[in-house]
């Protein structure tokens, strides 16, 4: 066995509607933490050497045979190459059909008086664009401690979240990755406690 | 006009705003992948937003099929089946990717599809496990979309990714009503049509 030296690279707090792109090596390790309870962390994650083969909800999904994510699921790109792999999840469960809000889907869903509310597509939008990653490159996200029960009937609902203070949720790359995230700032569902609340980010490699 | 693609293919059409779309299964356990892409050639399929605003884990007749933008892309307007898979997406198809470049597009635009004719069934576990159903569509099942836009809509008759049956044709009917009342929808679909009524279609 090889040990091999790791140290902290990342110890930032996103505060709660803000986001962050982290460049993450192949084997390094992310960490999310739910700093203060049901906070939904919108996150994509993309070859950092080809933002084409970028993360793929609906490959990770069928390729698990189980719709949420939790320790071991293997996240899975638009080539079906493993990007990384959930290693720690104290929370249990996370979403990756919910998808992100935006302005213009928050219109459609709670009215016009949403228009300009910050949205989590503003947020990718910017810190996206250092990578590359513009309109044509988003695509559907994972919502780390999000809660979006779907059921055999065919039903799908938000619900408020599993996770408390502290929780958190660790992924390990299996190649050099952006990870763009997104705090989110939805406030008019109990996506995020109806109260959005910084998380912290930590890294090792 | 009426066309049919073989199975293990990949085609695409234009379809102008109030125009329908149906497709027809020509064989037992046919499946079509579908993306759709709007007027401005940007804005496109969003299946989370999709589900989600309609509070839905599958496609069915009744639901308004919404893009990136908040816009109405097609309304399903009918369908012989209630349930087709938007969960489990598509194998890389070389086809389809080629029919996309035809376009100007590329890779990139390799989205979240429909898998029309297509059911993975969703379990009441603890990971909401999935299993694929097969056979779901008979020879002879149909679905209908209206488009609410200008759309391009590609379609692929590969099977299912978790198929292990064979490739089944698709018929493609395209049809010019002069007008085609809304289903019963939800508000969420109704004012995305709206929106979409008011600026682009």
């Amino acid at each position: 066995m090889t040990i091999t030296a790791t140290t902290v690279a990342l110890d930032s707090v996103v505060e709660a509607g803000d986001g962050a792109l982290v460049s993450v090596p192949a084997g390094g390790r992310l960490r999310i933490v739910d700093l203060h309870g049901n906070q939904a962390v919108d996150t994509l994650f993309y070859d950092a050497h080809d933002i084409d083969n970028r993360y793929s909800a609906f490959d990770t999904i069928r390729e698990q045979r189980a719709v949420f994510l939790t320790t071991g699921s293997r996240l899975i790109s638009t080539r079906l190459d493993e990007l990384a792999v959930i290693t720690d999840d104290t929370c249990g469960r996370h979403d990756t059909v919910g998808g992100a809000c935006s302005q213009e889907s928050n219109v459609i869903r709670y009215g016009e008086f949403t228009r300009h509310q910050h949205a989590c597509r503003q947020t990718f939008l910017r810190y996206g664009a250092e990578a590359g990653i513009g309109q044509r490159q988003l695509t559907h996200n994972i919502n780390f401690f999000m809660n979006v029960p779907v059921t055999s009937t065919g039903g799908l609902t938000f619900e408020d979240g599993l996770s408390a203070p502290g929780k958190y949720v660790e992924v390990t790359a299996s190649r050099d990755l952006f990870a763009l995230i997104s705090n989110c700032p939805q406030v008019n569902n109990p996506c995020n406690g109806w109260d959005p609340t910084p998380i912290q980010l930590l890294g090792w490699w | 006009m009426n066309h049919e693609i073989p199975g293990d293919a990949a085609w695409s059409v234009p379809v102008r705003a109030g125009r329908t779309v149906t497709l027809t299964a020509l064989a037992d356990g046919a499946n079509a992948t579908v993306l759709i892409i709007g007027a401005d050639r940007l804005d496109r399929l969003n299946i989370p937003d999709t589900l989600k605003s309609q509070m839905s884990a599958r496609i069915k007749p009744g639901m308004v099929l919404m893009s990136d933008r908040g816009l109405a892309l097609a309304t399903v307007l009918a369908s012989t089946l209630d349930w087709h898979d938007g969960l489990t997406g598509a194998l890389p198809d070389r086809l389809l990717l080629l029919e996309l470049t035809k376009h100007g597009f590329g890779e990139a635009d390799l989205h979240g599809c429909i898998n029309f004719f297509s059911k993975v069934a969703v379990a009441d576990d603890p990971r909401a496990s999935l299993a694929y159903i097969p056979y779901h569509a008979h020879a002879g099942d149909t679905v209908t979309l209206r488009a609410d836009q200008d759309l391009l809509i590609f379609v692929s008759t590969a099977p299912h990714a978790l198929s292990d049956g064979p490739a089944a044709g698709v018929a493609v009917q395209l049809e010019s009503p002069a007008h085609v009342e809304d289903p019963v929808l939800r508000e969420e679909a109704v004012r995305a049509l709206r929106l979409t009524r008011e600026l682009i279609a």
